[in-house]
């Protein structure tokens, strides 16, 4: 098939996306307890972009030609790597599966993706329109399943070339073990984080509070991307406390499908156990409750948006990932100090940076030992970017020209050639 | 399921659809400029004829376009391109949105853009359905996917500095496009253009607008902001010199005679500096070795020599063949050639129409006399075709040698002229010693000589066992007088895009 026929395969399963984006945002929020408006805005924008944004690719894979020394003549084609298995959350189903096909599509290869076991309702009718897009048949297989039987038949199949893999620290490392132990796949991690968000003295503090609210609160705080360490400069600590605390009390709780709602449940009973059980033990360690803490009575997974002020580096709540919606926030006094703080983790998925001066901001984001540093923002994720861990929040990156190699295989072809000019 | 490239070729995915039938076009519905997405007419009140090549009947009266009609053309332009424009705040995958919804509009106004341009410039309207409108609808498609991608880079400089650079646009693009593939050559000029960002003034060439008018409306139509795109139908020493020569334009790329581009590069140089970049002539070499596929090469040098009436920059105007071949390839070209179907271009059988114009016709016929003064020897065809206006008949010239005018002149017409060689090293010099350096083709089985040989030869496109292989992700382009830059694939980007640096120092304490 040309190149460019795969992009345009990729293309109209994007336009089919986006005819049926609104029944696909109601099965997304229903399975996953996004509000029903994010899942439209933000989850099936990101996931049509995605696809899009690849197709535009697949006719653009270039190898290159080398001047060799010696009388040969060299090239490299970008080739397809086979089979590749992949295996994705369940706090973005869709934008996670967008991911994931855009790339392994665009450069020819053929995929057997398994759904997280709690959402597995959109990547299911997504198989119907890849089916009406006319990728020929086997290109694109999905096996809804859990992870200790599908999964781990993925991570280890010898028939396999390649698994990339969205979910925690600690199963990623199962995955690589695996992937090691079998045929020496080639194994791309997206895992968590701990991420750091540095507000400055100098930085607009309004726009700094909702930003670092957006940042650990969206998605009910179950994202990698969570901002779950803010560290802010003394002189303006307990006046960003106070309005992070007036701005967490007014976060909506409710019915996905209510438009006025911001913050749907958590996806299961486990992952609120989970995230009950840290929240103790931040008010053990000595933490400062400032507001929430508590399950919601009735029904559903719901827990209330909580604020923890002066947490300190070495409790639970600083070091382990949360994935709920709670806020820790921390004081710091130079830049020297928070830069080393910030980076004390074994992640290094993102980190941000609140501030007006340049010099800090330039300074601080190329100290950070991050794969993504935002400056003034937070979240701001779009496909034409790379996106991935340093450390233990993963290897390899996603998104943008970089997303591509981790689909390619590099093969050197050279020839030999009676007689050489440059 | 879709097949290769079976949309853009009018196929749909369900199985072969019934043969496309031209349009019935009672009325030409645009012709006049277009500036700021409307409709003008010209300032001084000039118009200009489209003239059926096919027929001699005038089709209908354009607007021409003048310096002054160039000026207001270049103020829309500029507005539109301007910081905090709608243009320039579009996130740019929108732009790539836009091109894609441009290429959507063509492949629904296929048929009668295909009718549009086979009326207009004599080519079979088989052609233009399924290898004008195919190639124009892929090369918007292609630059659309790009708009996203223009990366720039970060650096690592020495002390204490952050370094990286931005690929901007260069602002006002004129473009000055010929006739032989009005539209196609439309699309290769703005689709590169508007996926860096830039706005355009293009020019279409004087005989053949309709299709370029056509795309201003589905430019339109398409959601492209005001004065983003503006088409000014002219003559080149009026409308086009006022391109080159403008203040007010940052680069202007052009398509022509290699005579014209050197006028263009002078204006451009004289007046702002405007970037330059020059898609020109050819008198390209096709190298049949003996141990090539002796039926493949006679097929694809025939279409070299024929295709579009031989109106090609990169028409296999010297055809060099191999001593042990050459009776039999001279043979089976001259029994090919009797083959082709001349007729009316809307006739679906038709492969073969007439030329340009009466100008173009005179220049050709002029050459094939040459050839038979100069002693070259007349195997086929040389003449016009009897009593059918512009029509010449294909003709191939055998023994023709290096020094003879149609061995060196390009000929722009139906004519192949075949000469003799030894040896690989002979060939090689011969096809070098040209001031062109299109394209050229060679016809081999070994891998070495196909290796050696493409590597030697001073050409901007080298086609192995194939001719006229084009295609929207391969840059194209010309060696020495045959132009500057290169258009199609990533390279063109870099035509179309100007570099800032940006370098930031950090304060040494904080």
């Amino acid at each position: 098939m040309d190149a460019s026929e795969r992009g345009r395969l990729l293309g109209k399963l994007a336009d089919l996306v986006e005819r049926d984006s609104a029944y696909l945002a109601t099965l997304e929020s229903l399975n996953s307890g996004k509000p029903f408006l994010t899942a439209l805005f933000v989850d099936m924008q990101g996931t049509i972009k995605t696809l899009r944004y690849f197709a535009g690719w697949a006719d653009k894979i270039h190898g290159i030609t080398i001047p060799v020394d010696g009388e040969f003549f060299s090239m490299t084609r970008n080739e397809p790597i086979g089979v590749c298995g992949q295996i994705i959350p369940w706090n973005f189903p869709l934008m996670m599966m967008a991911w994931k096909l855009g790339p392994a599509l665009s450069c020819g290869n053929t995929i057997v993706l398994k759904p997280a076991e709690q959402t597995p309702l959109t990547a299911l009718y997504i198989a119907a329109l890849i089916k009406e897009a006319g990728f020929p048949a086997g290109v694109v297989n999905i096996l809804p399943g859990y992870g200790p039987t599908a999964g781990a038949a993925i991570a280890s199949h010898h028939a396999i070339d390649k698994v990339a893999f969205t979910g925690s620290t600690e199963v990623g490392k199962l995955i690589q073990e695996a992937a090691g132990k079998s045929n020496l796949k080639r194994v791309t991690l997206e895992l968590g984080g701990k991420s750091p968000n540095i507000i400055f003295a100098d930085a607009d503090l309004d726009l700094a509070v909702e930003q670092a609210h957006q940042g650990v609160f969206f998605n009910s705080g179950q994202c990698c991307t969570a901002g779950s360490r803010i560290f802010v400069q003394d002189s303006i600590y307990e006046e960003f406390v106070r309005r992070s605390v007036e701005r967490a009390t007014k976060r909506i709780m409710g019915s996905p499908f209510d438009p006025t709602t911001e913050q749907g449940p958590q996806i299961s009973e486990e992952q609120q156990q989970r995230i009950m059980e840290l929240v103790q033990s931040g008010v053990r360690e000595g933490a400062k409750l400032e507001c929430g803490g508590k399950v919601c009575p009735g029904k559903g997974y719901y827990v209330e948006p909580t604020v923890f002020s002066n947490v300190t580096d070495n409790m639970r709540i600083a070091k382990e990932e949360i994935f709920g919606p709670v806020q820790q926030i921390l004081r710091f006094s130079t830049v020297e100090e928070v830069i080393a703080r910030a980076n004390d983790t074994e992640y290094g998925l993102a980190a941000a940076v609140f501030t007006t001066d340049i010099n800090k901001a330039m300074t601080v984001s190329t100290a950070l030992q991050a794969g993504t540093v935002w400056i003034n923002c937070y979240n701001a994720l779009s496909c034409q970017s790379p996106f991935g861990g340093f450390k233990m929040s993963g290897n390899g990156r996603e998104l943008g020209e970089i997303g591509l190699r981790e689909y390619s295989e590099v093969k050197t072809i050279t020839m030999k050639m009676m007689g050489k000019n440059s | 399921m879709a097949q290769n490239g079976t949309i853009e070729n009018g196929l749909s995915p369900g199985g072969m659809p019934p043969i496309p039938q031209p349009a019935k076009v009672p009325e030409i519905a645009h012709t006049q400029i277009f500036i700021n997405n409307e409709w003008h007419k010209s300032i001084n009140g000039k118009t200009f004829q489209a003239v059926n090549p096919a027929t001699g009947v005038n089709i209908c009266d354009v607007e021409e376009a003048d310096e002054a009609d160039v000026d207001k053309a270049v103020e829309a332009a500029r507005a539109a391109g301007q910081r905090g424009s709608p243009w320039r705040s579009l996130d740019v995958s929108s732009r790539g949105r836009l091109l894609h919804k441009l290429a959507d509009l063509l492949e629904r106004d296929r048929v009668l853009l295909a009718t549009l341009e086979s009326m207009d410039t004599g080519k079979p309207f088989m052609h233009a359905f399924f290898i004008d409108l195919d190639g124009s609808i892929k090369t918007l498609r292609y630059y659309a996917g790009w708009a996203d991608k223009i990366h720039g880079k970060s650096l690592p400089v020495d002390e204490n500095f952050v370094c990286f650079t931005k690929h901007e646009p260069v602002g006002v693009c004129g473009a000055i496009i010929p006739w032989n593939f009005p539209l196609l050559m439309f699309t290769w000029k703005i689709a590169p253009a508007l996926c860096c960002g830039n706005t355009v003034v293009i020019k279409p060439a004087e005989q053949t607008p309709l299709t370029a008018l056509h795309m201003g409306a589905l430019i339109k139509e398409a959601g492209f902001p005001a004065g983003v795109v503006n088409i000014v139908p002219g003559f080149g020493p009026t409308a086009g010199a006022a391109i080159a020569r403008h203040m007010g334009i940052d680069k202007v790329a052009f398509t022509g005679s290699t005579a014209v581009g050197q006028l263009i590069k002078e204006a451009a140089a004289k007046s702002n500096l405007k970037r330059v970049t020059l898609e020109l002539g050819g008198k390209n070499p096709c190298i049949v070795f003996a141990d090539s596929d002796l039926q493949l090469a006679v097929e694809e040098a025939q279409k070299g020599a024929f295709f579009n009436q031989g109106q090609a920059c990169t028409a296999a105007s010297r055809v060099f063949v191999q001593d042990e071949v050459y009776e039999e390839f001279v043979r089976l070209s001259t029994e090919a050639a009797k083959r082709i179907v001349a007729g009316d271009p809307l006739d679906p059988r038709t492969q073969h129409g007439p030329q340009i114009d009466q100008k173009q016709f005179d220049k050709i016929l002029g050459l094939i006399e040459s050839g038979k003064d100069e002693g070259a020897k007349l195997e086929c065809g040389g003449q016009a075709q009897d009593g059918k206006g512009l029509y010449i008949q294909p003709t191939v010239f055998s023994a023709v040698k290096d020094n003879m005018r149609i061995a060196k002149e390009e000929i722009f017409g139906p004519v192949q002229c075949i000469l003799r060689f030894k040896s690989q090293e002979e060939v090689i010099k011969r096809a070098n010693s040209t001031q062109y350096g299109l394209a050229a083709a060679v016809f081999t089985r070994s891998v070495d000589r196909a290796l050696n040989v493409s590597s030697a030869l001073q050409s901007g496109t080298v086609w192995v066992n194939c001719y006229n292989a084009l295609h929207a992700q391969t840059p194209f382009g010309g060696y020495k007088m045959s132009g500057n830059g290169r258009e199609l694939g990533e390279y063109a980007l870099s035509e179309y895009s100007e570099v800032k640096a940006v370098t930031i120092k950090l304060a040494e304490k904080l």
